[in-house]
């Protein structure tokens, strides 16, 4: 490719000292005011057989551009609606891609065709009713069936979640990803609430909603394979916009305004590294809604792996009120008594916090 | 009032310059503060191209960026200061400012005031047959609002955190916190209120282009004989009129929220270690109201290109363009459905997914009329007589833009494949081929056709070939390979791509040609500047119709004075497309000639317009003083 680029820029090259030669003789020519040109002339004729050399080479170098870029494409779609979608892009990039070639064709080699002839004359030709109509309605039916196949597609994969689809969570900040999960015990992601953010609790975790005792928050995203993932989506400051490429899934994080977007992973990252031969290969997730200076920069890495390697990394994290028992606090009396064993014990307790560790042991202590 | 008998064409030139004795002007009020919509036009088409030469430089640099990620930029420094980095890189905020100002620059300086300013202004009252427009104190203001919108952008480049950063979108909240982004400060206050005198300078000459179109037409010119150029620039004035308030809103909201702690787009935002009050706002009611306008927006800059080139393509085929009819009402159609696709730029931001259905069916219609346009130019080319001067090359080159960027819309309209191309490299291929380059090579057209009729002289026709030939293949080399980059998942407004392993180290080398293919085509447009300003001072002098053309411009004197005809305005009888009429002597007839002068060449039904023509001459509804008064 590096030779390629060389050579492209020496015709580059080639060409520009080959129009700044003839530029020279036109600049000669500008003053002298010439006589009436005449429309037959060479630079008619000129003018009229580059539309055809262009055709050409730009159909040549277009095919022969493609065929070198598909390697950088990316791999098929590792989740099942990824798939589907891949299916319909390419089938449309083939009819409008025809349909691109076909006209510029025409034009191109109308251009050519019918240029200036001395004595000759144009048909006079304002209308004809029936190739209007035929041209209106034939695009019309085959975009009417690009659309009824996409809108079909569409309607699924923004359909509700399964039953059963695991719950994660990913909230955007300038300028990474959190990930937080509805921890080992209920599998339900607790309340949050935005003015409850601090440097600890980076997502606004709110204990007043027992759900929410046992979630916990990662820098990495961590999913099982072959069964539905339902990502609830959130950003705490501006727009980001959660991509990720491999699984075809794009959905915005907008402050005040969750959304969502599920799918079926069906590929481990294990599999994608033997499948691509690639034993660095990690799945990833890319931010695509401008949100500030480190925007290229926002990434998190996503791991896709079978449900029981997915149990057991998940109860490997400790949940978010473990680390920060001083957040015991904020729980209603009424719900302590749940919250007791994401808690560490009194004696352990102590050095963690001294402000709000007294009403957190106290609460604990009430327990035994 | 001069006394001239201002019939008798004898003293017609006595009566021009009779005129100019009586109404000397000042220098101001001749060339500053003019009411003339031909000088107003120039004054749109130089600040036009003051703001492409910005616009593209600016390009080129954040091409740099990407395309030679090592590259050391210290020799900017001296243009640019403290923006290039201890490291001899370009700071990120800086990238992303560069962004913003071009595609600001671009689309609402260069390709809406640029291109509709100047061919509105000048192309109007010549074609319709009028003295000038209907307010030309209201053409005055619109020009002088546009020029502070100017100044104030122009500014805002100067600023020490910069200009305006968040996107040609301004998505809230990113635009309305200071603390969020550099661009965000007093750059984005400049942005808002240099776009809200954008506005205003748009309503005030889309009310006056308007009016004109409805009431200053002269005798004859129905609205089934009106050029396409005019209603395209008609109908892009009635879209303008309708969508910009709706912009102006948005921009006034969101500078309520960023000054008055309103919370019209803001909601539940934590930054910058603290919890703001706002809640309730919603950020995506701005977008909703930004693609309001925005969709429209882009027809906005399309269809005065595609009717400028409607014109180009029949008169240089020698031909009638093909399907007038079907011409306008595929027009009409744009103009209404552009008013609702605009969802389909926020397939992916949360919005209610039937919301995106509907949406979706919307836009997929609105591709059926641009279809239409584009079958008719190639049939217009069809077993004509083809001179390929600049202008027709630039025509033919936009059809094929046209096509080419077209075509993806129908991919990204589909909001199951836009999931996955949203905000790539995709749709600024899209978009760039579609929008960016049909448009401009629109503009560059129009400066080549009509510069006789704006200066008086003749454009040097070689250097507009190889100006042509290199912009046409520059242009396609540098956007169509964005297409592979976007299939491969490239986000756009990415200041690098190393941070990611699937963008990290492939489509090196593309990126790299395609901003050399940047810089080749950003040089050849110092060809055009060049030709511009020496045929300005030196070209060959003008005929008074050198395309032997058929529409009212062309019926003037070489150099229009004030006023446009020197005597009375012309009468208008037939359509401006009568190209090769079989029987005709010469292969056009202007607009101008009546039926009974043409009976060799009438067809049947235009035999019975002949009795209607007295009825034609007689009237007088808008030129009582049969002169320039
Ligand atoms: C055939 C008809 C067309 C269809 C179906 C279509 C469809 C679309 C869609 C769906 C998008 C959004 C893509 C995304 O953000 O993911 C888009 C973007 C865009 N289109 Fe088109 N389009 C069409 C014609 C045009 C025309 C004629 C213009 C300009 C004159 C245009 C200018 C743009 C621009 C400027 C954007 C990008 C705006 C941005 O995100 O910054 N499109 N188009
Ligand atoms: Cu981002
Ligand atoms: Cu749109």
């Amino acid at each position: 490719m590096v030779y390629i680029v060389g050579l492209l820029s020496l015709v580059f090259l080639a060409l520009a000292f080959m129009v700044f030669g003839r530029l020279t003789s036109v600049m000669k020519s500008v003053g002298t005011s010439g006589e009436q040109e005449t429309y037959g002339g060479t630079s008619n004729k000129i003018n009229g057989a580059m539309f055809m050399v262009f055709l050409i080479l730009g159909t040549i170098a277009a095919t022969w551009s493609f065929i070198h870029s598909t390697q950088y494409f990316l791999p098929e779609a590792s989740s099942i609606h990824g798939r589907r979608t891949d299916g319909l892009f390419w089938g449309s990039m083939a009819i409008v891609t025809a349909s691109a070639l076909l006209t510029n064709i025409l034009l191109f080699y109308f251009a050519y065709k019918y240029q200036y002839k001395d004595g000759k004359r144009a048909t006079y030709y304002p209308e004809n009713h029936k190739l209007e109509l035929l041209w209106t309605v034939v695009p019309a039916v085959v975009m009417a069936i690009m659309v009824f196949t996409g809108w079909k597609a569409w309607r699924d994969i923004m359909s509700e979640a399964p039953e059963g689809a695991q719950e994660v969570e990913l909230v955007g900040k300038q300028f990474n990803w959190i990930a937080r999960y509805p921890g080992v015990d209920n599998n339900k992601l607790g309340a949050f609430n935005y003015k409850l953010i601090d440097n600890n609790n980076e997502v606004g975790i709110d204990y007043s909603d027992e759900a929410a005792f046992d979630d916990f928050t990662a820098p990495e995203l961590h999913i099982p394979v072959g069964k539905p993932v339902l990502i609830r989506i959130r950003a705490r400051d501006v727009l980001h916009s959660v991509f990720i490429p491999h699984m075809r899934v794009k959905m915005d994080a907008v402050p005040g305004m969750p959304t969502r977007f599920w799918f079926h992973p069906d590929k481990t990252t294990e599999q994608m590294r033997n499948e691509t031969g690639n034993q660095n290969f990690k799945y990833e997730i890319a931010c695509t809604e401008i949100c500030g200076r480190g925007h290229f920069s926002m990434k998190m890495n996503l791991v896709v792996e079978d449900q029981e390697s997915w149990n057991k990394w998940c109860a490997e994290q400790k949940p978010l009120l473990s680390s920060f028992p001083e957040y015991a606090s904020r729980i209603p009396a009424s719900l302590k008594a749940k919250a007791a064993k994401y808690l560490p014990t009194v004696g352990a307790d102590t050095t963690s916090t001294a402000s709000t560790g007294g009403v957190a042991s106290s609460g604990s202590a009430s327990l035994r | 009032m001069a006394t001239t008998d201002a019939t008798s064409t004898a003293s017609v030139h006595v009566a021009e310059h009779d005129h100019h004795e009586h109404y000397e002007l000042n220098f101001w009020r001749k060339y500053v503060f003019a009411e003339d919509h031909k000088t107003i036009a120039k004054q749109y088409l130089i600040t036009g191209i003051f703001w492409a030469i910005i616009g593209i430089s600016f390009s080129v640099i954040f091409r740099l960026q990407l395309g030679f990620p090592q590259m050391k930029l210290e020799w900017l420094r001296p243009i640019i200061g403290n923006w290039i980095e201890e490291s001899g890189k370009l700071s990120p905020d800086f990238y992303l400012a560069l962004v913003t100002m071009h595609g600001t620059i671009m689309v609402f300086f260069v390709l809406t005031a640029g291109l509709s300013g100047t061919f509105s202004n000048f192309l109007i009252p010549l074609q319709v047959g009028a003295r000038d427009m209907a307010s030309g104190f209201m053409n005055m203001l619109s020009y002088w609002f546009f020029f502070m919108a100017s100044l104030l952008m122009f500014v805002s480049i100067f600023l020490e955190t910069g200009p305006a950063a968040g996107g040609w979108v301004v998505y809230p909240p990113l635009s309305a916190l200071p603390q969020a982004h550099k661009g965000s400060e007093l750059g984005m206050t400049l942005w808002l209120s240099s776009m809200a005198l954008f506005i205003v300078s748009q309503l005030l000459g889309g009310i006056n282009y308007i009016t004109t179109v409805i009431n200053l037409r002269t005798r004859g010119m129905s609205f089934s004989k009106l050029p396409l150029t005019i209603w395209a620039f008609f109908l892009t004035a009635v879209l303008g009129l309708i969508s910009f308030p709706v912009l102006l809103s948005a921009a006034l909201l969101l500078i309520f929220d960023r000054s008055f702690g309103t919370s019209f787009f803001l909601s539940d935002i934590y930054i910058a270690g603290e919890a703001l009050p706002n809640v309730g706002g919603s950020p995506i009611l701005f977008q909703h109201l930004f693609w309001f306008l925005g969709h429209p927006e882009v027809y906005i800059v399309m269809l005065p290109a595609l009717g400028i080139t409607s014109e180009i393509i029949a008169t240089n085929s020698r031909k009638p363009i093909f399907g007038y009819r079907a011409m306008i009402a595929s027009m009409m159609g744009i103009a209404f459905l552009a008013f609702i696709v605009w969802a389909h730029h926020m397939f992916v931001t949360g919005m209610n997914p039937f919301l995106g259905s509907v949406f979706m069916f919307l836009t997929l219609i609105i591709a059926v009329p641009s279809a239409v346009k584009a079958f008719n130019y190639i049939t217009t080319l069809w077993r004509g007589n083809i001179r390929f001067t600049p202008a027709m090359l630039f025509s033919i080159g936009l059809v094929s833009f046209f096509i080419s960027g077209g075509v993806t819309g129908l991919i990204l309209g589909n909001a199951a494949l836009d999931i996955q191309l949203h905000d790539t490299y995709f749709v600024v291929a899209h978009f760039h081929l579609v929008m960016g380059a049909s448009s401009a090579f629109g503009l560059l057209a129009g400066v080549y056709h009509w510069f006789p009729k704006m200066f008086g002289r003749m454009m040097n026709d070689k250097l507009g070939y190889v100006h042509f030939w290199l912009t046409f293949i520059g242009i396609y080399s540098v956007f169509f390979p964005m297409h592979y980059i976007g299939i491969a998942g490239f986000p756009r407004r990415y200041y690098s791509f190393t941070s990611n392993d699937f963008t990290s180290n492939i489509f090196q080398d593309m990126n790299a040609f395609i901003s050399l293919a940047a810089i080749v085509t950003f040089s050849a447009q110092f060809l055009f500047l060049y030709n511009f300003i020496h045929s300005l001072i030196k070209g060959k002098r003008a005929t008074v119709n050198p395309w032997q053309s058929n529409t009212l411009e062309w019926t003037t004197p070489v150099i229009p004075g004030h006023g446009n005809w020197p005597g009375e305005i012309p009468a208008v009888y037939r359509w401006p497309y009568d190209y090769s009429k079989p029987g005709a002597k010469d292969d056009f007839i202007p607009q101008n000639v009546p039926y009974s002068q043409t009976p060799e060449s009438n067809l049947p039904h235009e035999k019975e317009l002949i009795s209607l023509e007295q009825a034609i001459e007689a009237q007088n509804f808008n030129d009582q003083f049969k002169q320039p008064h």
